[in-house]
């Protein structure tokens, strides 16, 4: 157990919470609360799995799963823009929804070996000392992938025009309709993003960083933890990228613990009752807690806070709040 | 395209039939929408729809089977309901569900009473301990949400998960059986009576007792209840169906709760404590989806074991939500999700029950609209952005 591996594996499995964090905070900026993230990652790691599967091009399959995730998000998008039916509810029947889908679809697919997504050292930085191996060394491309999205996301809510229009939707929908800004159209689409990304980061697991298909076991609550990280974030993508990459390496650094007989001289008592390590595997969701304690805490100072209509279906015509 | 859909807001009231209608008709789409999934990857629709009613429904002996899965729903949609009330979102039934069960188990597995104390003692104490365990367990998030206005859905949610790896540290590390993933079999005094265990005192009575009766019971199809799983927590799910009612809507704290709900900011003006009702809300919430996992525990499995709940909690929210909507509803639909999970362990591929509820729930979310607005199929003239 040294530090270049934890790291290593953190970035892998952070990539995972950063595609469906970043993606959250799409659709939640948009005003539109979507729990259905751990569904349509399990949607997209099954349709990226099999896909790939069958077709035996391992970038089909992570099309197919930001397909799917998208689609699936967009039955979300109907009966909560649409229909303004309760988005807690129905992003609790996204999630039985994307898992039983993702569970028949599934079927069978324990133990197949498709093709996976190749792995790559980026020249010259992947040469550094430690840095090099922790961060940009023989890693499965999609985490290259996530680095790049961080900027861009932050670049794209912040700098630009349609970032601009996004905010405003997702902060006083019956303002920007004024000016002309299409509400219904803007939060479909960042609901369908949200989906893509959540489906992309589903890919990320069963094509990457662990690949295979385990059915419900393979995102293992990975969905939900990124809701929570979004809270933590503030709906900042930067934040979210701290916190994902922090989280993957806490998940792995778990895992990693139960090996060695002796931490830091002393005896390692997972090594001699395992079961120990029911209470480590505890400490994300804790983490999250404690995150969104600490989150609040910061939120009140600074006076930070949700999108404010957040969760709020926006009728056209009508008096908003 | 040449049409578009059209939405106009209802002024009247619909008709009281008009819900179930649309309730009904959307189960029978997601039921017709599934079996058109399942003959897309190659299975036997109408085998495995006959084979799911069969399972569920199809004699006594399985409907009883199928209520012993509603009771815990009742129970856990009661915990989300009184929540909902004050439009809080307890998604931690499922956690509370978890250590209302530990708690109880505490009981007989420390043990707190001896394995030959009196049923009726056991199982008050362990429904006691249940409702403790739960209530603890609903507090955090309570105390979280009202002092430090903390998201609930989250707390909730990752306290879920907490909840399930500490029960299963005690069941892997110190009472585990011989090893394996679960407690040892729980003594006789903490097992829920069932209807089997009266079979011999049911076939004497379809023997000796009024003709009248017995031959009613015998043209239904009931002339024996042996083995029969249904057990008394159906009795404290229906129990506490009528306290909550109580309540809800009887007592003052109901009316407390429901006017913070409602409208805080006048229930603040009006004097009340806001921060003490929300953390009250989700304890008693709490209690009742820790007496839910006391009842499975002591009713079904009669051990602690991995595993006891196949998402009870979020089912319970989704019924709660259902019933707001439609409060006639609750009882079929508690039935049906019960039926869902009782066949969901057979049905193949495993994931078709899961996806039935998932396009059940859509659809009925869907159909709510139907209730709000009237829909048009209009020929577009110009009809602009309307969307």
């Amino acid at each position: 157990m040294n530090l270049v591996t934890i790291l290593h594996a953190g970035m892998a499995t952070g990539t995972i919470l950063l595609f469906a964090t970043i993606g959250e905070i799409f659709a939640e900026r948009s005003g539109i609360l979507n729990l259905g993230v751990e569904g349509m990652m399990l949607l997209g790691a099954m349709a990226g799995f099999s896909t790939s599967l069958a077709t035996g091009n391992v970038w089909l399959g992570v099309l197919a799963a930001i397909i799917a995730g998208g689609v699936l998000s967009l039955a979300h998008g109907l009966v909560t823009i649409h229909f303004q039916a309760d988005q807690v509810v129905s992003g609790l029947s996204l999630t039985f929804l994307g898992t039983g889908l993702a569970l028949v679809f599934g079927e069978g697919l324990t133990g197949q070996n498709p093709p996976l997504i190749p792995h790559w050292t980026i020249p010259l930085l992947g040469q550094i000392p430690v840095i090099g191996p922790s961060f940009f060394a023989d890693f499965n491309i999609l985490v290259y992938v996530g680095y790049l999205l961080i900027p861009a996301t932050w670049y794209y809510i912040y700098k630009t025009r349609p970032g601009m229009h996004l905010r405003a939707v997702g902060e006083k929908p019956e303002a920007a309709d004024t000016v002309g800004i299409n509400v219904y159209r803007l939060r479909y689409l960042y609901v369908f993003v949200g989906g893509c990304l959540a489906g992309l980061a589903g890919a990320t697991i069963s094509l990457g960083v662990s690949p295979g298909w385990y059915s419900a076991q393979t995102t293992s609550g990975q969905g939900w933890i990124a809701i929570g990280l979004v809270i933590f974030a503030q709906w900042d993508p930067v934040r979210a990228a701290i916190g994902s990459y922090l989280f993957g390496a806490l998940r792995r650094g778990i895992l990693d613990l139960q090996g060695p007989k002796t931490l830091l001289g002393f005896v390692n008592p997972l090594y001699i009752n395992s079961n120990w390590g029911f209470f480590l595997k505890m400490t994300p969701y804790l983490l999250t807690i404690f995150a969104l304690i600490l989150g609040a805490r910061a939120a009140r100072k600074k006076r930070l806070s949700a999108p404010a209509a957040l969760g709020v279906p926006y009728i056209r015509g009508e008096r908003g709040l | 395209m040449p049409f578009s859909l059209e939405f106009e807001k209802r002024v009247e009231d619909v008709p009281r039939w008009f819900p179930f209608v649309t309730t009904l008709g959307a189960i029978v789409i997601a039921f017709v929408v599934s079996g058109i999934i399942l003959k897309l990857i190659g299975g036997q629709p109408l085998v495995v729809g006959k084979y799911f009613f069969t399972a569920t429904f199809g004699s006594w002996a399985v409907f009883s089977d199928t209520l012993v899965k509603a009771t815990p729903l009742i129970l856990v949609r009661l915990a989300c309901a009184i929540a909902f009330k004050m439009k809080l979102w307890n998604i931690g039934a499922e956690g509370q569900f978890y250590a209302g069960a530990f708690a109880a188990s505490l009981v007989v597995l420390i043990p707190i009473l001896p394995p030959d104390a009196p049923k009726w003692l056991t199982l008050g104490l362990m429904a006691i301990f249940g409702m403790i365990g739960g209530a603890i367990y609903g507090f955090i998030p309570g105390y979280l949400k009202a002092k430090l206005e903390i998201n609930e859905i989250i707390t909730t949610l990752m306290l879920n998960y907490v909840a399930i790896l500490w029960n299963n540290f005690w069941i892997f590390n110190t009472w585990s059986d011989a090893g394996f993933q679960m407690t040892p079999t729980f003594p006789k005094s903490a097992w829920m009576p069932r209807l089997t265990d009266y079979a011999r005192a049911y076939k004497n009575f379809m023997e000796t007792g009024n003709p009248a009766i017995t031959g009613f019971l015998k043209s239904i199809g009931l002339d024996r209840i042996s083995g029969m799983t249904l057990h008394l927590g159906v009795v404290f799910g229906l129990v506490m169906v009528v306290v909550v009612w109580w309540l809800l809507e009887r007592s003052r704290w109901g009316y407390e709760v429901k006017l913070i709900g409602d409208n805080p900011n006048a229930a603040k003006y009006a004097g009340l404590n806001i921060t003490r009702n929300i953390i009250l809300v989700l304890v008693v919430s709490g209690a009742l989806a820790g007496l839910a996992g006391m009842s499975e525990i002591t009713g079904v499995v009669h051990r602690l074991q991995e595993r006891i709940s196949p998402g009870y909690g979020f089912t319970g929210i989704i019924i709660a939500w259902l019933a707001k909507l439609n409060p006639f509803a609750i009882v079929p639909v508690a039935i049906l999700f019960g039926a869902l999970i009782l066949a969901g362990r057979e049905l193949q591929p495993s994931g078709l029950a899961m996806m039935l509820q998932g396009f059940i729930l859509f659809m009925i979310i869907s159909s709510d609209v139907l209730l709000r607005y009237k829909i048009r199929l209009v020929h577009r003239r110009n009809v602009g952005e309307n969307a």
